[in-house]
């Protein structure tokens, strides 16, 4: 277990070694492959190292890494899907786009560790096809952009979500038809106090898709007035222009829809729905403890068999914790070095073999 | 119309054009029966002939194949002809008419990009034709109009139909007769000499000219070049009309230069389209490479692959979507219009939307890849200095491009002897006569015998039998003089004044060498041939007849009548033609010394005369003109009265002229022997002359054992074929049935073994080829086959031209289709060279036909070995190469697409952005690979010219078997599951942006994209071994534009897409670490296995170089001999190893 860390020295030099023959044209021999082997070493410490810990942690990352769930820093996934009678949003499972009030439930679960840095809160769907082809092509972008033609006549694209009752629908198409509308509260019970931690839902979209790829119609007066003569997609319970209160986070600019609009490219997937910031620098910005999270259970995904979870994660400058990339790392380098030490081996056997075939016989 | 050829005033070569001309009665091809009838001068016919009206085409060349208005349809409908282009033209189409996954423009840009490639470099060849065309077309002829020269375009030349203006068959001013060299690329022999005819030649004025009245009956036209039947019949006011033969040494070809005359009248015969240049030009059939037919087969794979992923995805998305929440989830509903489509054509268009989305699996530019490296790579034969030859100022030339890596697949090499191995340069080496040898010039006039040398008995002939065969020497030839500037009639040092030119060296040489016995060639003037003997008095002969050489005869004569009257015929020929036609008892004394001779290698003639009476003379004159004149069979004709005439004379001696090798030539038989190619010669010389060639070219080893074929070993006997099929029998139990059954491992590699030779000639070839009738023969051909394709060397003499096609062929069908490369050099090796897969004609002495012909033409011989050892070795491993990289980097390009079906419900949703699709095989990977396919040298040069045994290891298509296909594929298969999976568990992360956002669909396929590119190009960047600034400016160029496009791609809103995919997509993907990491991870996991390869070959080929060195020891001190004229080496003519 005293394995050695990778020298840090190390890490830097090995791919220009390699670049270097490669521009040589000269075949990369076994130290090449000895040297990638400790060059990965260097990316795996770094994969690993937890953010805030010491040295002496990224030390024994190489053995921690694959066990990376026991990490604290793990993202933590509630599934409030409901599929099971003992959730307590069971009673929510059936739920249609229209129930009016909408179905809420609650679920407490503990937070073991506390969350350091700034959270990260997805929502997270399973089986929900949003790369299905006809999904992916249904959405009409020079209306999202504010092209005041479109916005009255959509693209055939959007079909068969483009018109509703001879108006034409904006946001047109099956992509923002579905969006996702839960909405998820979390509290902090701390003896039986209800705490709502503040969920910030500005910043969660790209920068450019909010202030340049998504624009609400031009023209005089307020959003009301721009979408005159267009119709709500079928299934929101609200048009468009009334999704936020807030004049920059409403109508096709709304953060929450462009996250949407973005397809994700598997079935399962999650979309970051707010942000949990740290308040200062005494505190963790989720402490460990009890919580609860409130759920306004609007959107069915019994019919298709999906799942809905919520996520909280933190992230660190390297993105989310990925336990992949470590492993695959740690493999990688395992086999370059282990092939690098074997081929040193045989140079060195061949290299006195080679002495010895001079002597002719 | 007549018209006149001018030469530029300095005397110079001027050029002009004849529309061919002419003729008639047909022999040979049914098509081109019947004669044309050609009409000079003003006058109407005269009404006895029955004139048929006849019309000619204009004089106009076209070899371009577009005009300006047809180039669009005509070019399109050709390129669709093609079965690659008419596929993607389907795809493009399905794509237009169907609701598929990807737009039109992802195969419509390709194709049009291929289409448009494809005809610029048409449509720019034609141009060129068309300028060339133009060229001819527009320049300046003279034409004799109403007595007087009008200059005008040479299209308006016209074999016209109402008598005005007629065309030619030559006359010729001054001397009678001009020499005509070669025109610009389309030649005839060297040089040549052509004749007016003999009525004609007084008019010398463009007023007599305009005065003559002829008709020409001529052949239809025909391809052949050197056959031409006809006849004029002059009419004159008060006489007779006069009817003379036309032959081919009465036509001038198209194209043709006057060499030593100033000017000629001609008549234009054949114009235009009709010109036998212009039929020759259009007859050339195409050859195709074996890589071409690996390509179409590993086509085949792939399509199969497509259709089964297809098959595969529609299955799979029917039995998925049979869960009606998969089919149609609340949010996600199919159109009234989808809904109501029958199922069966859901089904149906769903497979093809499938086969849209995969159809680049197959790979569309690759065919203009392969085509445009295959015509730049041309370029590297006609540049490369080490074949550039001094001499005649003149480098490799390359006559198709499409056949360069098929020089590295060679595995049989046919070889003319004279000219090929040899120099064709001769030179008189000694003669003998009546029995007595004669060696070195003493220019005694009484005494050049020779008195040291093995032969017993020496001595001299008699005076007069000395002096009578070094007249016919001087007589008995078709030898032309060309003065040096200006003559002044002082002849004392012959060689300063006179250049002596004819078609054949040989007859130079002999000429040369009675000169040097004293008998000097002065020259042909008005049909009188003056000698100068060694009294230095004046001889003249009237020249009556010539009997021209040709090569089924083998042999010419001469009829001369002496100034006291005599009539006298000369004939040389070759010993086999001549023995049997002279006085059998003169024959032994002659036959030691010529086979003598052609045991050490030289070429021996013998040399025969009689004397005709004045009766005689007439009937053969008779039988001769009337010959000439049929116009019907006139070949056949011809030959039997040389038959009847040829007969009955009296040998007088033997001569020896000797043949140089070739320098290096040796040394490159043994090269190509050592690259494992089988070289076989094929030659018209005498047995003994061509085996000891083969020594002296070390083609037979003093160790190889000879099977011997021929007339001597199978006798003459009626029990011929008993005799063969004996020897056949015995040779082939002892190739084949004793051998032990080892040859599978050591198919190449025969070295190790008992070589054997075999020499066979032409009769008994014919023999073998055409048995009789009757019985057991009919297996002699496989027997045979299999008996030649055990040896390492075929020596085959006596050979006809068309018997050497033959031998091409039958080894050229066997079985694997071996590739079979002729090389020759003159007009007799034409049929072998277009018979070969590849065609290598030596531009040589005796005339262009082969190099013109051919594939490929070098200066010499020995440039061979780097054409096939280092180009060809390279030409094969950079398009194999080139085509196994195409179907892997398209299946590594596809696979992901397919798997991503899996995950997204089977819905045909691409993985890539169009621009991705479009761009990935025409702008990201397209160019590394077109600058390694025309750089790379795997192995230097140098080493590759050295080291023949390295030709073998790209022997049998080796790098386009099923094997090394299948490592390529599955190493895109490996590479392709490798980025699609990696970034799938990359994406199984919450987020991959330091500030929690999320990527989409796009990002996932730029990622896979992004690693793509990059892992394909690397590759082909550690496949390189020959780096060259082109080779770093396109592989970090294609990278440095993939990411430059994509940043741009995806830096603006383009108003003319619907939707904005890739906004930001790439900028965004290089913001997150992780992308990074997993980008660099999965370039180095596809490329490891190609790294590990690379390192275990390296320690494998060190410990492979440690043996070597000492086994190489051997091979190099063999090759090290120096290749001095082994010829002298009377040792090989021990036949001490002949059966």
């Amino acid at each position: 277990t005293e394995q050695a860390p990778a020298p840090p020295g190390d890490t830097g030099r090995p791919p220009d070694r390699m670049t270097q023959r490669l521009l040589e044209g000269t075949p990369p021999d076994h130290q090449t492959v000895l040297e990638m082997g400790f060059w990965s070493w260097g990316v795996v410490t770094l994969q690993n190292e937890c953010p805030g810990n010491t040295l002496a942690y990224s030390s024994i990352s190489f053995f921690y890494s694959p066990t990376v769930n026991d990490c604290p820093f793990f993202p933590l996934q509630i599934d409030y899907t409901g599929t099971e009678p003992s959730s307590p949003c069971n009673k929510c499972l059936n739920v249609s786009w229209d129930s009016s009030p909408p179905c809420t439930c609650t679920i407490n679960f503990t937070l073991e560790h506390s969350f350091e840095s700034n959270v990260f809160m997805y929502y997270g769907l399973s089986n929900f096809y949003q790369n299905h082809r006809r999904y992916v092509k249904s959405r009409d972008d020079s209306q999202l952009n504010g092209d005041n033609a479109s916005l009255l006549n959509p693209s055939k694209e959007c079909e068969p979500y483009r018109t509703n009752e001879d108006k034409p629908i904006a946001p047109c198409g099956a992509i923002a038809n579905s969006m996702f509308n839960d909405t998820l509260e979390l509290y902090r019970i701390d003896n039986d106090t209800r705490t709502p931690i503040t969920l910030i839902k500005k910043g969660i979209a790209w920068w450019t898709d909010k202030n340049v790829k998504f624009r609400n119609p031009t023209g005089d007066g307020n959003l009301t007035a721009l979408f005159q003569g267009t119709t709500k997609p079928v299934n929101w319970p609200k048009p468009v222009y009334m999704l936020d209160s807030e004049p920059d986070n409403n109508g096709f600019i709304n953060e929450d829809f462009i996250v949407w609009m973005r397809t994700a490219a598997l079935p399962t997937f999650r979309k970051l729905y707010r942000l949990i910031e740290r308040k200062n620098n005494l505190q963790p910005t989720l402490q460990a403890g009890k919580y609860s999270l409130d759920i306004a259970y609007n959107y069915p995904v019994h019919s298709f068999d999906g799942r809905k979870r919520m996520i909280l994660s933190t992230i660190s400058w390297m993105g989310g914790k990925n336990p992949f990339l470590g492993i695959a790392y740690i493999t990688v380098g395992s086999i370059c070095f282990f092939l690098g030490v074997v081929l040193l081996i045989i140079h060195h056997k061949y290299g006195n073999r080679n002495t010895s075939a001079d002597i002719p016989n | 119309m007549v018209f006149k050829v001018p030469s530029n005033p300095n005397h110079s070569v001027s050029s002009f054009l004849f529309r061919r001309c002419a003729v008639a009665a047909c022999a040979g091809e049914e098509k081109r029966v019947g004669t044309r009838t050609v009409v000079v001068g003003h006058r109407p016919v005269s009404e006895t002939d029955a004139y048929v009206a006849q019309k000619f085409c204009d004089n106009r060349i076209v070899s371009s194949k577009y005009t300006l208005w047809n180039f669009l349809p005509k070019n399109l409908f050709e390129q669709f002809r093609r079965i690659a282009n008419f596929y993607f033209l389907i795809i493009f189409l399905v794509q237009v008419i169907v609701d598929t996954p990807t737009s039109p423009v992802t195969s419509g840009l390709p194709l049009f990009f291929v289409i448009t490639v494809t005809a610029i470099k048409q449509g720019y060849e034609d141009w060129l034709r068309h300028r060339a065309d133009n060229e001819v077309n527009k320049s300046n002829v003279f034409i004799v109009e109403n007595a007087k020269q009008v200059q005008k375009e040479s299209e308006k030349i016209k074999v016209t139909v109402n008598g005005e203006v007629r065309l030619l068959s030559l006359k010729l001013v001054g001397r009678g007769r001009c020499v005509v060299r070669a025109g610009g690329g389309m030649s005839c022999p060297g040089e040549l000499t052509h004749y007016a005819v003999r009525d004609t030649t007084v008019l010398c004025t463009d007023e007599a000219i305009d005065a003559l009245t002829a008709t020409i009956e001529c052949e239809q036209p025909q391809p052949d070049l050197y056959k031409f039947v006809g006849r004029i019949i002059i009419y004159r006011s008060n006489q007779e009309p006069v009817a003379r033969s036309l032959g081919p040494e009465n036509l001038l070809l198209k194209g043709a230069t006057l060499k030593n005359t100033k000017k000629i009248y001609g008549v234009a015969v054949y114009t235009g389209m009709e010109t036998k240049m212009a039929l020759n030009y259009q007859g050339k059939s195409q050859k195709r490479s074996a890589v071409e037919k690996s390509i179409n087969a590993f086509l085949i794979v792939y399509l199969c692959i497509l259709l089964s992923k297809a098959t595969v995805c529609t299955t799979l998305k029917y039995v998925w979507q049979s869960n009606p929440f998969n089919d149609e989830p609340w949010y996600n509903e199919k159109t009234k219009k989808e809904r109501e489509t029958f199922k069966v054509l859901r089904m149906f268009t769903d497979f093809l939307s499938f086969m849209v989305l995969f159809n680049f699996i197959i790979p569309v530019s690759m065919y203009v890849t392969v085509e445009m490296q295959k015509f730049l790579g041309s370029f590297f034969i006609s540049w490369d200095k080490e074949m550039y030859d001094e001499e005649i100022k003149e480098g490799a030339l390359v006559n198709t491009s499409d056949l360069n890596e098929e020089l590295g697949q060679v595995e049989y090499v046919f070889t003319d002897k004279t000219g090929t191995l040899t120099e064709n340069s001769m030179e008189f080496i000694e003669c003998c006569i009546d029995g007595h040898k004669y060696k070195d010039c003493i220019s005694e006039v009484d005494g050049f015998s020779q008195t040291d040398g093995p032969l017993k008995y020496y001595g001299k002939a008699e005076k007069s039998r000395e002096e009578l065969f070094l007249r016919a020497l001087c007589l008995c030839h078709t030898v032309q003089i060309k003065e040096a500037d200006q003559v002044d009639g002082l002849i004392g040092h012959p060689e300063h004044r006179y250049t002596y030119i004819s078609s054949s060296p040989d007859e130079i040489a002999l000429v040369k060498g009675a000169e040097k016995y004293g008998f000097t060639f002065l020259g042909l003037e008005n049909n009188f041939m003056k000698i100068r003997n060694q009294k230095n008095e004046m001889e003249t002969y009237q020249l009556l007849h010539v009997l021209n050489f040709d090569p089924v005869r083998r042999r010419m004569s001469v009829i001369v009548r002496t100034t006291t009257g005599k009539l006298l015929l000369f004939c040389k020929g070759a010993d086999s033609s001549i023995f049997p036609r002279v006085q059998q008892e003169e024959i032994q004394q002659t036959k030691v010394h010529v086979d003598r001779n052609a045991m050490d290698g030289y070429r021996t003639l013998c040399v025969a005369f009689k004397e005709l009476t004045q009766k005689e003379y007439d009937k053969i004159d008779r039988q001769l003109n009337e010959a000439k004149m049929a116009l019907q069979d006139r070949e056949e004709k011809m030959a039997k009265v040389f038959e009847d005439t040829e007969a009955d004379m009296h040998l007088i001696g033997a001569t020896a002229v000797e043949d140089r090798l070739q320098e290096q030539s040796a040394e490159t038989i043994e090269a190509l022997h050592a690259a494992g190619m089988k070289v076989w010669v094929l030659t018209g010389d005498k047995m003994e002359t061509a085996k000891s060639t083969c020594y002296a070219c070390r083609l037979f080893q003093t160790s190889t054992e000879l099977l011997e074929l021929t007339a001597k070993t199978v006798g003459e006997s009626e029990r011929k074929e008993d005799r063969l099929h004996e020897l056949l029998m015995e040779y082939h139990k002892k190739l084949i049935q004793d051998v032990p059954k080892n040859r599978g491992g050591l198919k190449r590699s025969w070295t190790l073994s008992q070589e054997y030779g075999l020499i066979i000639d032409g009769s008994t070839l014919s023999l073998i080829l055409n048995p009789s009738q009757d019985s057991s023969s009919s297996n002699y051909k496989n027997i045979f086959l299999q008996i030649c394709l055990k040896c390492t060397a075929v020596l085959c003499c006596r050979m006809a031209p068309l018997q050497k096609a033959q031998i091409v062929r039958m080894v050229k069908n066997t079985k694997g289709s071996p590739i079979t490369l002729s090389i020759g050099d003159g007009a007799n090796d034409v049929s072998m060279i277009l018979e070969a897969h590849v065609g290598i004609g030596i531009k040589g002495k005796e005339g262009r036909q082969a190099s013109r012909n051919s594939d490929y033409a070098v200066p010499k011989f020995k440039h061979l070995r780097k054409l096939l050892l280092a180009h060809g070795h390279l030409y094969y491993v950079r398009i194999a190469h080139l085509v196994q990289y195409f179907f892997y980097k398209n299946l590594c390009f596809i696979l992901p697409q397919f798997l991503y079906q899996f995950f997204c419900g089977f819905s045909q949703q691409p993985l890539y952005d169009a621009a991705y699709l479009t761009m990935y095989n025409i702008c990201f990977t397209s160019l590394p690979i077109l600058a390694y396919s025309l750089l790379e040298q795997h192995i230097n040069i140098d080493t590759l010219t050295a080291d023949p045994q390295l030709y073998m290891k790209v022997s049998d298509n080796a790098m386009l078997q099923w094997k090394p296909f299948l490592y390529w594929t599955f190493l895109g298969a490996f590479e392709g599951l490798v980025f699609f999976f990696g970034v799938y568990f990359l994406f199984q992360n919450s987020s991959l942006e330091d500030n929690g956002k999320v990527f989409g669909n796009w990002t996932f396929g730029t990622i896979v994209f992004t690693v793509l590119v990059f892992t394909v190009t690397l590759k082909l960047a550690l496949d390189t071994r020959f780096w060259t600034w082109m080779n770093h400016f396109v592989i970090w160029g294609s990278l440095a534009f993939y990411v430059f496009f994509s940043f741009f791609w995806g830096g603006v809103i383009w108003p003319f897409l619907k939707q904005q995919r890739m906004y930001f997509v790439f900028a965004h993907m290089l913001t997150s670490v992780s992308t990074w990491l997993a980008i660099i991870l999965l370039i180095f996991i596809s490329l490891f296995p190609e790294i590990l390869l690379i390192v275990l070959k390296n320690i494998k080929e060190k410990s492979h170089q440690v043996r070597n060195k000492i086994i190489r020891k051997v091979p190099d001190s063999l090759s090290a001999r120096p290749s001095v004229r082994p010829l002298l080496l009377r040792t090989f003519s021990d036949e001490s190893n002949v059966l």
